[in-house]
């Protein structure tokens, strides 16, 4: 055996030790695909009840995912290139959202939007209620999601070299001209692949919407609703609209996996 | 001060000194700003471009007043028509070489086909004809170098400002584009500032030398007022490179290049035409009389001064160009060495560098 070599070839306990977690991860998933039969899968999609979760997700999800973007993209152009104080203290007020337990995001969210929340009692004044409303749904994955771009977007917009920018502007292009026509192209893949993530996050949210919204089919209940709801009275809707619910995870991991690639190519 | 040329007076807190200058240069003069890393040389054109704001001072081009901090005046850099080329040139990776050299009149207001024809005379000018369409990232260090040039020039600055142009060039590449940027330069009749640590790049450019150590000007003038008159060792030093613009006979091997009044004899294959010529101090040696050597270059002439170094003095002699020979202590008092003397400087053509 040549002495480089045997750096390559990993020892047989190394594969052995990493079967359990790979298996672990692996399986369930394949039960979820494996224990409802395909044409049951179908007609049990086809239910009103899978079929309004499915809508209401993917329609409180683009909302969402949507005011993530405009709301997000200037906080985090500000937290790449902004030099101001309190700076690392609002980096790390984004990270929150991350760590905190949906479930305890959901009732800080009533608190404060709820009825008789700080913000909800003056809006209430005018009769505006916007806790258990489908509103509430998309404000759940709002907090819970933003985030995920935010991270994603700053760090894209970090890694676009500052002299370009400044290179722009001596050519002749104002501020924003320059955020269009360099910033925002260099940073694309990384704005894109945030996207993806926020959407994903957004989808899978359950706690907080569970807390602020509720779970009112056809107005609050998303997918993730739909699955515990459904659990309680037929299992096998409550796999078929799991099984949905993955399809579109898997679609999300895909495509930020693929925008990550188109990233990290020019780079390397 | 002229009012058609640039000049820049600032203040600016940099780390462990302050950054204090004043400075001009007027239309169709090209002065080079030299001094080792960390002098504060591209700091004085981020000032220039309005990519910094001073603690105090005055940034002036053809009567413009840009930055004026008495006044609380600071025109954003995209109102100041500066033409910036930076060290590594700054292209846009996401565009091709046209869109890159469009960036700038299409930022300016033209139309889309204004700024395409703008950009390409340009890309055709600076001899990047057919590149047009390429990734920048595809060019060569010396037409990525052109290409930041004719970015710089195509949004129609008032001014050009050039950060270490040659910093990331290889040797025969590096003398290649200095030759094309001076002919350049000396046809673009604007003020002109470059950015340098490198000795040749100073003298084979600069119509004046400022000498920036340590944040402050240590002095500004041309090349034989630096070599005869050197405040500082560093500027000692960088003058010290015996280097002239020389006209090249043509024809291989051993050869003239004359400068001026002055013929060298200098070994040079297949350069011929306008060039550079230089020689180290070290390599000049000087006698009382025409002594029988096989040094090729002989000059008779005067000493104009002598500068003591540590360990050697520098003796700068007139022999129609100043010239700068370093000899030790000892050679030097033999032969009594003092301003007025006259006496031989040689140089052997094989300690000759020819640059085209």
């Amino acid at each position: 055996m040549r002495e480089g070599g045997r750096q390559e070839v990993l020892p047989r306990s190394v594969w052995l030790a990493s079967i359990p977690l790979a298996l672990y991860i692996c399986v369930p998933l394949l039960a979820l695909l494996f224990v409802v039969p395909p044409t049951d899968l179908a007609r049990h999609l086809a239910s009103p009840m899978a079929v309004r979760a499915l809508w209401l997700t993917l329609k409180t999800t683009a909302i969402a995912t949507l005011l993530v973007v405009v709301l997000g993209t200037p906080l985090a152009f500000m937290l790449a290139r902004g030099s101001f104080r309190g700076r690392g203290l609002l980096d790390t007020l984004m990270d929150l959202p991350i760590t905190v337990p949906p479930v305890v995001a959901g009732v800080a969210l009533l608190l404060a939007f709820g009825r008789r929340g700080l913000i909800g009692r003056q809006l209430d004044v005018y009769g505006v209620q916007i806790a258990f409303t489908s509103v509430a749904v998309v404000m759940a994955q709002l907090f819970i999601a933003s985030p995920f771009f935010v991270k994603a977007a700053s760090a894209g917009f970090e890694a676009v070299d500052a002299r370009l920018e400044a290179a722009a502007r001596t050519l002749g292009a104002s501020r924003w001209r320059v955020f269009w026509t360099i910033s925002v192209p260099l940073a694309r893949p990384a704005l894109l692949s945030g996207v993806v993530l926020a959407w994903a996050r957004a989808l899978s949210e359950f706690g907080a919407t569970m807390m602020f919204a509720g779970n009112f089919p056809g107005r609050t209940q998303t997918l993730t609703l739909a699955v515990m709801s459904a659990l309680e009275s037929d299992l096998e809707t409550a796999v078929a609209v799991s099984v949905l619910s993955l399809a579109l995870a898997v679609t999300a991991l895909l495509g930020a996996k693929w925008l990550a690639g188109q990233w990290r190519a020019p780079l390397a | 001060m002229p009012d058609d040329g640039l000049q820049l007076e600032a203040e600016v807190a940099l780390g462990a000194f302050t950054l204090d200058v004043r400075l001009s240069a007027s239309a169709g003069e090209t002065v080079v700003l030299v001094g080792p890393s960390g002098a504060g040389k591209s700091t004085c054109l981020d000032v220039i471009a309005g990519l910094l704001r001073p603690r105090s001072g005055r940034v002036a081009c053809r009567g413009e007043v840009w930055c004026e901090t008495a006044r609380g005046v600071h025109v954003p850099p995209e109102k100041r028509h500066v033409g910036l080329v930076f060290q590594d040139y700054a292209l846009f990776p996401h565009l091709t070489v046209l869109a890159n050299v469009a960036y700038g009149p299409s930022s300016r207001g033209r139309s889309s086909e204004d700024a395409g024809r703008i950009a390409r005379q340009w890309i055709e000018r600076l001899g990047l004809g057919g590149t047009e369409g390429r990734a920048v990232g595809a060019l060569s260090g010396g037409q990525r170098q052109r290409v930041a040039l004719a970015r710089a020039v195509a949004a129609e600055p008032l001014v050009l400002l050039l950060d270490e142009p040659f910093g990331s060039l290889d040797v025969a590449t590096r003398s290649a584009v200095r030759s094309e940027l001076r002919a350049f330069l000396s046809g673009c009749n604007l003020p002109t500032l470059l950015v340098t640590h490198d000795a040749v790049d100073a003298l084979a450019l600069g119509d004046r030398i400022a000498v920036l150590e340590a944040g402050r000007l240590s002095q500004v003038g041309t090349r034989d007022e630096l070599l005869s008159q050197p405040r500082t060792p560093f500027v000692a030093e960088l003058a010290g490179l015996n280097l002239y613009r020389a006209e090249l006979a043509p024809g291989r091997g051993l050869k003239e290049a004359r400068v001026g009044a002055v013929s060298f004899h200098v070994l040079a294959d297949d350069a011929q035409g306008p060039s550079f010529v230089a020689f180290t101090p070290a390599e000049v040696s000087l006698s009382e009389q025409q002594l029988p050597s096989s040094a090729r270059n002989a000059f008779s002439g005067r000493v104009v001064s002598v500068l003591p170094l540590p360990d050697r003095l520098r003796v700068v002699v007139d022999v129609g160009v100043l010239m700068a020979a370093e000899v030790t202590r000892e050679a030097a008092g033999s032969l009594g060495l003092d301003p007025g003397r006259p006496l031989w400087a040689s140089v052997k053509a094989t300690a000759i560098r020819v640059y085209a």
